[in-house]
């Protein structure tokens, strides 16, 4: 393993996150309020609990978990899409790295911000409605999980577009509507039968599932069902990104 | 495989994907320690050649070993013996010099080395742009940036694609002097320009490149030798309309409106031009100044790549 490869992918990956700390954690910590205020405060208190959870605190999971998908997928896509936009890839590429290394460097760096990002918006929420975490130990397994599943999501993307207008096009079209319809905001339970099968190929729902037991100890779905579909999930996005490299894949010409 | 190859390219093929073959059937071995350089018009294949040893372009077929080591199989080995310094200038704005140099030895699995880094910046003279972003240099120290980046691991064989691109002529100087303190120390320098003056300055070897086929590799001396031509150069007093028929025989052309009489030879053959001599005095023909001239690796590469 060339470990200071991986390090200085991982550090030079940070360093660009640090130098716009602000920017990064602006934004979410804003629409986190913005969504407690609307959804929480105004809409929450008409709204009935759900699995006797109150409707404040039964978003909040949903929450975060919004905020690390769309966090893990903008940066993991556009840490590698950029130096692919300027050509300073070539130094990668013709560096002794192998796929694996060059993957964690890249999907470490932009997971790491995105479980720093969610643990801030879960301190965030705190202030709003009072928060009980049963579970700390899975619910921080979640957080990682799910933030390394979609930056290599994020990843495949970068690798897949070719100009500014895709990169922001699938997180757009595509995770934006699997995290609002996987259960982010209500249970799945709460849905017709035929919506609650349609959901079940939401890898979302899994994500938000597993996320929400470990704060309340419910979920739509089993626990070892979470676990088992998010390490599905996984080993997709990691199929697809070995298949990239083997074939040079928009990588190389 | 002996030590003493530092690059042994086999049959290497590349067809681009619209279909565009630009590399076809390459055999190359280029010795350790030698300047070699690439030349060939825009659009040869030089760059292609040099990305496909670097991993960066996938070759269409034929093999590639670096230090021994072949370049898909063994790729680590193979590319952590390179150091490159592409065509375009691609860097990291936003970077400071001293950062994204000590990035890039990083990349290559080396131990940080802050006097290593320190002394390759002084000797690129950058010490003093060290904590400046590199969207802050100008061009030729954005391409020095890409030769302190390159060199960051101690490469025991450097390509430089171009170096000289966008670089003055003092610097170019300057930068030659770098190149061949490398080589002392032992690197494999491969370089590609499109100054002949470049290659004819530095090169050991030269190899000629056109339309993705390797015309010919030579030493640059024996190169010169056998494609150069001598000429000595007659000028005279007065203008002649032809070549006066006593001198019949001799290898003889005018030239400047008959005011030169020029005698051509090749530059390896072992002339006597005392024939000649004694048979211009014999025609009445008095030079007043006689000089003579070689011709240039410039020349020698139109004549080949003009013929291809
Ligand atoms: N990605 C690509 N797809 C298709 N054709 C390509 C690609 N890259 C290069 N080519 C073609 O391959 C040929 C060789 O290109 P290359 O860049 O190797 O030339 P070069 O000798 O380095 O030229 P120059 O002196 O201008 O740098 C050119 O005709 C170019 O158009
Ligand atoms: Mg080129």
């Amino acid at each position: 393993m060339n470990f200071r490869g991986i390090e200085a992918i991982y550090n030079f990956e940070m360093g660009r996150t640090f130098r716009t700390l602000g920017q990064s954690i602006a934004s979410p910590v804003l629409s986190t309020v913005l969504y407690f205020i609307v959804f929480g405060s105004a809409i929450g208190s008409r709204m009935e609990a759900i699995d006797d959870v109150p409707y404040g605190a039964f978003i909040v999971p949903g929450l975060i978990m919004l905020t690390v998908l769309s966090q893990s997928v903008s940066n993991a896509s556009f840490g590698i899409y950029f130096p692919r936009f300027t050509g300073t890839i070539y130094e990668i590429l013709s560096a002794p790295l192998s796929v694996v290394e060059v993957v964690i460097g890249y999907v470490g760096a932009a997971a790491t911000k995105s479980v720093i990002i969610g643990v801030i918006v879960l301190i965030t929420a705190a202030f709003f409605v009072p928060l009980r975490v049963a579970h700390p130990f899975w619910m921080l397994l979640f957080l990682i999980m799910t933030s390394v599943t979609f930056s290599l999501l994020g990843f495949i993307i970068g690798i897949w577009a070719d100009g500014f207008e895709k990169l922001q096009l699938i997180p757009l079209l595509v995770i934006t509507p699997l995290t609002f319809l996987g259960g982010s905001f209500y249970s799945i339970n709460l849905l017709p039968p035929f919506w609650q099968t349609i959901s079940l190929a939401n890898p979302v729902v899994y994500l938000v599932s597993g996320f929400r037991w470990s704060f309340y100890e419910r979920g739509d779905v089993s626990l070892t069902t979470s676990v088992v579909m998010i390490c599905v999930f996984t080993l997709i996005c990691s199929a697809i990104i070995g298949w990239i490299f083997k074939t040079g894949y928009r990588l190389k010409k | 495989m002996p030590i003493e190859t530092a690059i042994e390219i086999r049959a290497l093929k590349k067809i681009y994907q619209n279909g565009f073959i630009a590399l076809d059937d390459i055999n190359l071995e280029i010795k350790r320690g030698e300047i070699f350089a690439l030349l060939g018009p825009n659009g040869a294949g030089k760059t292609t050649l040099i990305n496909t040893v670097c991993g960066i372009v996938q070759p269409t077929g034929g093999h590639v070993t670096v230090s021994g080591f072949d370049n898909v199989t063994q790729y680590r080995q193979a590319r952590a013996a390179i150091g490159l310094v592409p065509q375009e200038l691609t860097t990291d704005a936003f970077e400071s010099v001293w950062n994204t140099v000590t990035f890039s030895r990083g990349l290559f699995g080396k131990p940080r080395s802050p006097s290593y880094i320190t002394d390759t910046l002084k000797r690129l003279t950058l010490w003093d742009k060290r904590d400046e972003e590199i969207r802050n240099l100008s061009g030729g120290m954005k391409r020095r940036v890409m030769i302190a980046k390159a060199l960051s691991h101690e490469p025991e064989i450097l390509f430089l694609d171009e170096p000289s691109a966008g670089v003055d002529v003092e610097l170019r100087k300057s930068m030659w002097a770098q190149v061949r303190a490398l080589r002392d120390t032992g690197v494999t320098i491969i370089l590609t320009t499109h100054y002949i003056e470049e290659a004819q300055e530095m090169a050991d070897r030269v190899g000629i490149i056109n339309k993705g086929k390797l015309i010919l590799t030579e030493d640059k001396q024996t190169l010169m030798q056998k494609m150069g031509k001598r000429q000595i150069i007659f000028v005279l007093r007065d203008h002649i309309n032809s070549i006066p028929q006593t001198l019949a025989g001799l290898p003889l052309t005018l030239e400047d409106e008959g005011s030169k009489i020029i005698f051509t030879c090749d530059a390896t053959l072992d002339n006597d031009i005392s024939e000649t001599l004694d048979r211009l005095k014999e025609s009445g023909i008095r030079p007043k100044d006689i000089y003579s001239r070689e011709s240039s690796l410039e020349e020698i590469f139109v004549g080949l790549v003009g013929a291809v």
